[in-house]
């Protein structure tokens, strides 16, 4: 059991849905999101998602790229970012960690190492968007060995021939892309995706969580409805990269959390 | 290097699209699918007459294929050693090797009923080949060219929009062609249903490695039966020379000879202001180490944490921080040589070839000529080089001006 299975397990006998927020790791330095990823548990988060920087992010919209490039020329690295994450388990040892991001950064620090360095830092789990279930062999597998989630995203394109492929080694959750696209662009109706998230729930006892394109808290109660929990990334990172202060950020991520959790 | 390698270089990839290590298929779930179904469309067009059929007849008719095999008598003299061949694929139409490829692919999208092509492009050739294709069949055109590229290939963005296309500059990163490329793929992941990615050259997720390299193999192919023509029946060249950006060029002349142990082959690299600690190059294989981008494993440019750094070069269709998976395996088996010629050098490789062949060269295939002139004068005549010009320099007239000290705006 990991933090993550412990988590849903908690959820799933309150009957509440998960709120899962990303931001990311050294936006705009490490001081302002170290301080914002501590405040998100009281804000109603159930699991973080750390994204990792990188310079080609093929997967995000502009406000994550640029979220992305905010950090690196801010000087943030992998061993930052692990660093965060054993700072912030100082003061909570339950809330789930999922670090997103591209497979360059782990593959140049070299797997084993960065798995064992992920998981002493106090990381349950990793999405890792260029790494198709084709590619098993070079994280996914070894860091189920590891004892980490590796977490899937299943997509609208994720076929009813394909989608056995794609649960086969996922743990932890899935992640339901509601659209084909990049992040931050616009959301996708609630009811569009019940049926998908019906039809992946058919095939796995695995929670099933939606993200791409919340950005309200109606759309996080909408979508979290017809799901076990919703994603927010770039409408929060976007205040980020608005200089919004931690506090008025923090009391966004609680309008979204409140929002998932009535659902 | 052992003698059994030979008769299994041209065996790759494997069915993982794999050439030993690198290659591969690292891509989001959302285009997995995707390059799924264009390799079975690909499969089986590769043994389908009708296809081939049709891809020679375009070749020969609108193409101009087979384009010559041309010796450079004065060039040999002038550099007084070995005998120096160029293949002429500067004098395709749109003025590149890079319709070979763009004609394979767009024939595959027709036949998957794709209506909508995506390319990116740094120098702008494979924009315009793709442009000219899909004006010639009535598809929907559009390329992504990053924004620095765009001001310094202006002739063919102007090409691409008379032909219909529309371009789209991209300001992400430094504005370059692995940004145009990021965004390419953005936009392939947003539009799956009716969008084909035309890429253009040996890189990204299987298939494309292999199937480009197909594409571009006539040019080898075309020098084997040229060359036996000229210089008797069963001559081999001694060494083949071609420029590298993605590889695309250098894998179509290449690949036919792998497995022929005589032919000495080298891939010339971007050496930008030199290779060194500065990293203003775009030598990948001469300056960098394996990584994961756009797709696949390969040689990448990048820092100690894995982060892809920006390349440098005069010659915006080698300004990629990769190069294709196939060209990493034959570097790390030996089977080829890799090697990195400055700007500089290369400025100096244009001039010679416009004083003495009366042939303007595109800036990349002056980087391969700029090494035949450091190797020729070493050896022996009857030893023959054949040089890949895979571009005409109409477009590069204007850079080449500007560091030569001239001033030709109007
Ligand atoms: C004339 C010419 N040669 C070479 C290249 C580099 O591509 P490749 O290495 O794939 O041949 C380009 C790319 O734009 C080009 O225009």
């Amino acid at each position: 059991m990991t933090r993550i299975d412990d988590c849903f397990a908690r959820l799933r006998a309150q009957g509440r849905k998960a709120f899962v927020s990303y931001i990311m790791a050294g936006d705009p330095d490490v001081a302002t999101s170290l301080e914002l990823m501590k405040g998100l548990p009281a804000a109603g988060v159930d699991v973080i998602e750390l994204g990792m920087p990188f310079t080609d992010p093929m997967a995000d919209g502009p406000t994550i790229q640029l979220a992305g490039q905010r950090a690196l020329e801010g000087g943030q690295t992998l061993q930052k970012t692990l660093d965060m994450v054993a700072e912030f388990r100082k003061g909570d040892n339950t809330t789930p960690i999922v670090m997103m991001g591209y497979y360059n950064p782990i593959y140049s620090r070299g797997v084993e190492r960065f798995l064992a360095d992920a998981t002493a830092a106090g990381v349950d789990g990793l999405i890792v968007v260029d790494l198709p279930p084709e590619e098993d062999e070079e994280l996914c597998i070894p860091a189920n060995r590891a004892g980490m989630n590796f977490i899937r995203l299943a997509t609208p394109t994720t076929d009813d021939r394909r989608l056995p492929k794609v649960l086969q080694n996922t743990s932890g959750f899935v992640y339901y892309v509601s659209i084909t696209g990049i992040t931050g662009a616009a959301a996708a109706e609630a009811t569009d995706v019940a049926p998908e998230v019906a039809r992946i729930k058919a095939a796995t006892d695995l929670p099933v969580i939606v993200g791409f394109g919340i950005r309200s808290p109606e759309t996080a109660k909408a979508i979290a409805s017809v799901a076990d929990g919703a994603v927010v990334g770039t409408a929060i990172v976007k205040l980020v990269e608005e200089k919004r202060p931690v506090a008025e950020i923090l009391a966004f991520v609680k309008g979204l959390a409140d929002g998932a959790h009535s659902a | 290097m052992a003698d059994d390698l030979f008769n299994s270089f041209m065996n790759g990839p494997d069915e993982r699209g794999r050439f030993g290590d690198f290659g591969g298929r690292f891509v989001s779930e959302t285009l997995m699918p995707l390059i799924l179904d264009l390799e079975a469309e690909y499969e089986k067009a590769k043994t389908d007459d009708t296809f081939w059929a049709e891809m020679d007849w375009l070749w020969k008719h609108y193409v101009g294929r087979p384009s010559p095999l041309y010796f450079a008598e004065r060039l040999t003299d002038h550099l007084g050693g070995a005998k120096i061949y160029m293949k002429r694929d500067e004098l395709n139409h749109t003025g590149a090797h890079k319709i070979n490829n763009v004609l394979g692919q767009i024939i595959l999208a027709r036949r998957m009923g794709k209506t909508r092509i995506i390319a990116e492009t740094g120098a702008g050739q494979h924009g315009v080949a793709t442009a000219t294709v899909c004006a010639k069949f009535g598809l929907k055109c559009i390329v992504y060219m990053g924004a620095h590229d765009v001001e310094r290939q202006a002739p063919n963005v102007f090409r691409m929009r008379l032909l219909g296309a529309e371009v789209v500059p991209v300001t992400s990163g430094r504005g370059t062609l692995k940004d145009a490329m990021n965004d390419a793929l953005r936009d392939w992941v947003t539009n799956v249903r009716d969008t084909f990615y035309c890429i253009g050259t040996v890189a990204g997720p299987h298939p494309y490695p292999a199937m480009v390299r197909d594409f571009q193999s006539i040019i080898g192919k075309e020098v084997r039966w040229q060359l036996a023509e000229q210089e008797g029946e069963g001559r081999l060249p001694d060494t083949v020379i071609a420029a590298i950006g993605g590889g695309s060029n250098a894998m179509g002349l290449f690949f036919p000879f792998l497995d022929d142990p005589s032919v000495r082959i080298i891939g010339v690299e971007a050496g930008g202001k030199g290779v060194d600690e500065k990293m203003e190059h775009c030598a990948s294989l001469t300056g960098g180490r394996p990584g994961v981008l756009h797709g696949n494993r390969t040689y990448l440019l990048q820092d100690d944490d894995g982060q892809i750094l920006e390349g440098f070069s005069i010659s915006a269709g080698l300004d990629y921080p990769g190069i294709g998976p196939e060209h990493a395996w034959l570097h790390e088996t030996g089977r080829a040589e890799y090697v990195a010629i400055t700007d500089k050098e290369a400025l100096g490789a244009f001039q010679l070839s416009c004083a003495l062949e009366g042939i303007i060269p595109a800036l990349e295939p002056s980087h391969a000529l700029a090494h035949v002139m450091k190797i020729a004068p070493e050896l022996p005549r009857d030893h023959i080089i054949v040089m890949n010009m895979c571009g005409r320099g109409d477009k590069d007239i204007f850079a080449v001006a500007k560091h030569l000290g001239f001033d030709i705006r109007t």
